[in-house]
């Protein structure tokens, strides 16, 4: 059994009143991709934020690098991909990855490098220079992915990295994720993508705050009777 | 280090936001030139005045008068005393008919309203001066007629009359006529002198230091309010949160980046005045820079503070009206002495009346930051309760 980078047991998350996360049962192994479906308001960016300490459990636990979250000092081995772009639009991209870079605790002679490895990722580095207010929405979105992926983080978290991305660059983007698993990286990805799913090592649906289906995605289709997660998802989620 | 980096970041986003920019140094320019232009009303004020060796007739019409009270003092020492505590806000000195009056000028609404006093006074003096002088010379003509009629009596006693007796008379009556002349009190001299500025310093000079406190401290405010919420509604906060930085370098970030902004704005608003409206700064320029800078601090803790409890930048503009109009109120613009106790305790929470008095005393007085230490010390204690508060806050988006 690989070592469980994220570790989530019995976990639950109540803001007042509403329950939000009942019993969330998730791991992420060294060098797997795994990924999170479910329908809106299902509790997928939540388990984010317990996994990423901006939030504390409310029942159960959370670890990741076998260390009970939130805990500071972690976040500097992991990159995070937020739903939102979350960038400076009046400073360049090169601006944006130096101080995001700096954020992480890159040290000064390891930066450039960094930033030029991020960027030839997603394939920015002829934009670098200019202000990020004359980006596309997709332009943005692969900036926002290059600075998840500043210094090499073992663990990436990524919210919905794929929006906005055209078909030939996510396809790019799916081979630099699954490179970076060979390499022993880990990754959380949460998708509106079925199809992306089916390229994830294990998918997690999620459905009213609960892990209704964890497995591989073919173990899924066989478990469920269907061709794709997609149905597996409608599936679960009884609308047939 | 991070910290060094959020204060770069900040700066550079600042510096490249050319219209915010512009707002925070031209709009207090603007404001300023006009309202120099505007406010040199007069408005009815209580003054008190100190006199020394000035008759008791002086005295009386002048305590008669409204709004004047009017305090004797022995020596000149004293009086120059009581000037310096501001316990009267004029001196007068009287010295045969000359008169030396002092103002401490720091409130030229009440400078022009000892000056229209002590003229007043002076006026309905003279009146009863001239008044008796005149009922003098009417006895005396009435004495010189009553001489004339002797002497044409004398003439036609006499019969014949030479030439030389009635240029004598004519020249006794000359004499005489000059003689009248000679109780009128000559023209008072009045010498004018002024402990701050001249006469030409304005109500707006004693405005000057409210008002650049104020821009700095509603533009730092409004503007790192904005900032961060942009970042908490951007994400990037969350984002920001996402790497190990500590809470307390986002917040120090941005008092660094904010401060330097401060220092230069703090420093073209006091060009401006010093050269543009000609005000006078009596103490060093670099304590009006220090003062407003610790303001400025205040200012953005409180902005960052705020910023949380508001969801989009017009909720932000609500606040305006909330916290920094009232802000200007309580700082000593409306003075204070004539309001009610409790009105004057709300202005014990008002930073800006802390900084408001302290630069103040610097441009107009010539105090020293030390003279200042005890608004400087209020000042760092808003300070620290607001950034402790701010620090604390952050935990709201991230909980370690």
């Amino acid at each position: 059994m690989a070592r469980a980078i994220i570790d989530l047991t019995h976990l639950a998350k109540k803001f007042g009143q509403q329950m939000v996360l009942k019993d969330i049962n998730l791991t992420v192994n060294q060098g797997e991709i795994v990924g999170l479906i479910g329908p809106s308001g299902a509790g997928k960016s939540t388990v984010i934020k317990v996994a990423l300490g901006m939030e504390v459990a409310s029942g159960g636990s959370a670890k990741v690098f076998d260390t009970t979250m939130p805990n500071r000092l972690l976040l500097g081995r992991m990159g995070y991909m937020a739903q939102t772009d979350a960038l400076y639009t009046d400073l360049t991209g090169q601006e944006n990855l130096k101080f995001f870079g700096e954020m992480k605790g890159i040290k000064s002679n390891d930066m450039a490098g960094e930033v030029k490895h991020a960027a030839a990722v997603v394939d920015l580095t002829a934009d670098l220079g200019k202000r990020v207010a004359g980006y596309s929405g997709g332009m943005m979105r692969r900036l926002s992915l290059a600075i998840a992926l500043l210094g090499s983080p073992e663990l990436l978290i990524l919210d919905e990295p794929t929006v906005g991305i055209d078909p030939a660059l996510r396809r790019q983007i799916w081979t630099e994720l699954k490179r970076l698993r060979d390499q022993g990286r880990s990754i959380l990805i949460t998708t509106h993508v079925m199809d992306e799913a089916e390229l994830t090592d294990r998918v997690a649906l999620l459905l009213d705050g609960e892990v209704m289906a964890f497995d591989q995605p073919t173990v899924l289709k066989q478990q469920y009777e269907v061709d794709t997660i997609e149905d597996v998802f409608l599936k679960a989620e009884g609308v047939e | 280090m991070r910290t060094i980096a959020i204060m770069n970041r900040v700066l550079k986003e600042l510096f490249r936001d050319k219209r915010t920019l512009a707002l925070m140094f031209l709009a207090p320019i603007l404001i300023m030139l006009l309202m120099s232009v505007i406010f040199n009303t007069n408005s009815t004020t209580d003054v008190s005045v100190g006199t020394v060796s000035v008759t008791h007739k002086l005295n009386q019409e002048m305590a008669d008068l409204k709004h004047v009270d009017v305090q004797a003092y022995e020596t000149e020492h004293a009086a120059a005393k009581a000037l310096e505590d501001d316990k009267i806000d004029a001196m007068i000195r009287q010295h045969g008919n000359t008169y030396s009056l002092t103002y401490a000028n720091t409130d030229s609404t009440k400078t022009a309203a000892v000056k229209m006093a002590f003229k007043n006074a002076l006026t309905t003096t003279s009146t009863d001066q001239l008044k008796a002088a005149l009922k003098q010379s009417t006895k005396t003509t009435l004495k010189l007629q009553a001489q004339l009629q002797a002497m044409q009596k004398q003439q036609a006693v006499a019969g014949a009359a030479t030439a030389a007796t009635g240029n004598a008379a004519a020249a006794k009556a000359t004499s005489a006529t000059n003689a009248t002349k000679q109780p009128s009190p000559q023209a008072p001299k009045i010498t004018n002198h002024y402990v701050y500025g001249d006469q030409d310093t304005g109500y707006f000079a004693k405005m000057l230091p409210i008002l650049m406190g104020f821009f700095v401290f509603f533009f730092v405010f409004l503007i790192s309010g904005m900032a961060l919420l942009k970042e908490r509604t951007t994400g990037t906060l969350e984002r920001l949160l996402a790497t190990p930085v500590r809470r307390s370098s986002i917040v120090y970030g941005y008092m660094l980046s904010y401060g330097i902004l401060a220092v230069i704005q703090t420093i073209v608003i006091v060009l401006v005045t010093v050269w543009l409206l000609g005000i006078e700064v009596v103490g060093s320029m670099w304590s009006v820079v220090v003062m407003n800078l610790i303001l400025a601090l205040v200012a953005l803790a409180f902005g960052i503070l705020l910023s949380t409890f508001a969801n989009s930048e017009f909720q932000m503009m609500q606040f305006i009206p909330l916290v920094v109009v009232p802000q200007i109120f309580f700082s000593g613009i409306i003075p204070l002495d004539s309001m009610a106790a409790w009105v004057k305790d709300i202005s014990y929470i008002v930073p800006l009346k802390y900084s408001g008095d302290a630069v103040n005393d610097i441009i107009m007085k010539g105090s020293s930051l030390m003279d200042e230490g005890g608004n400087i010390l209020v000042l760092l204690g808003f300070l620290l309760v607001l950034t402790v508060l701010n620090i604390v806050g952050l935990r709201r988006y991230r909980k370690v």
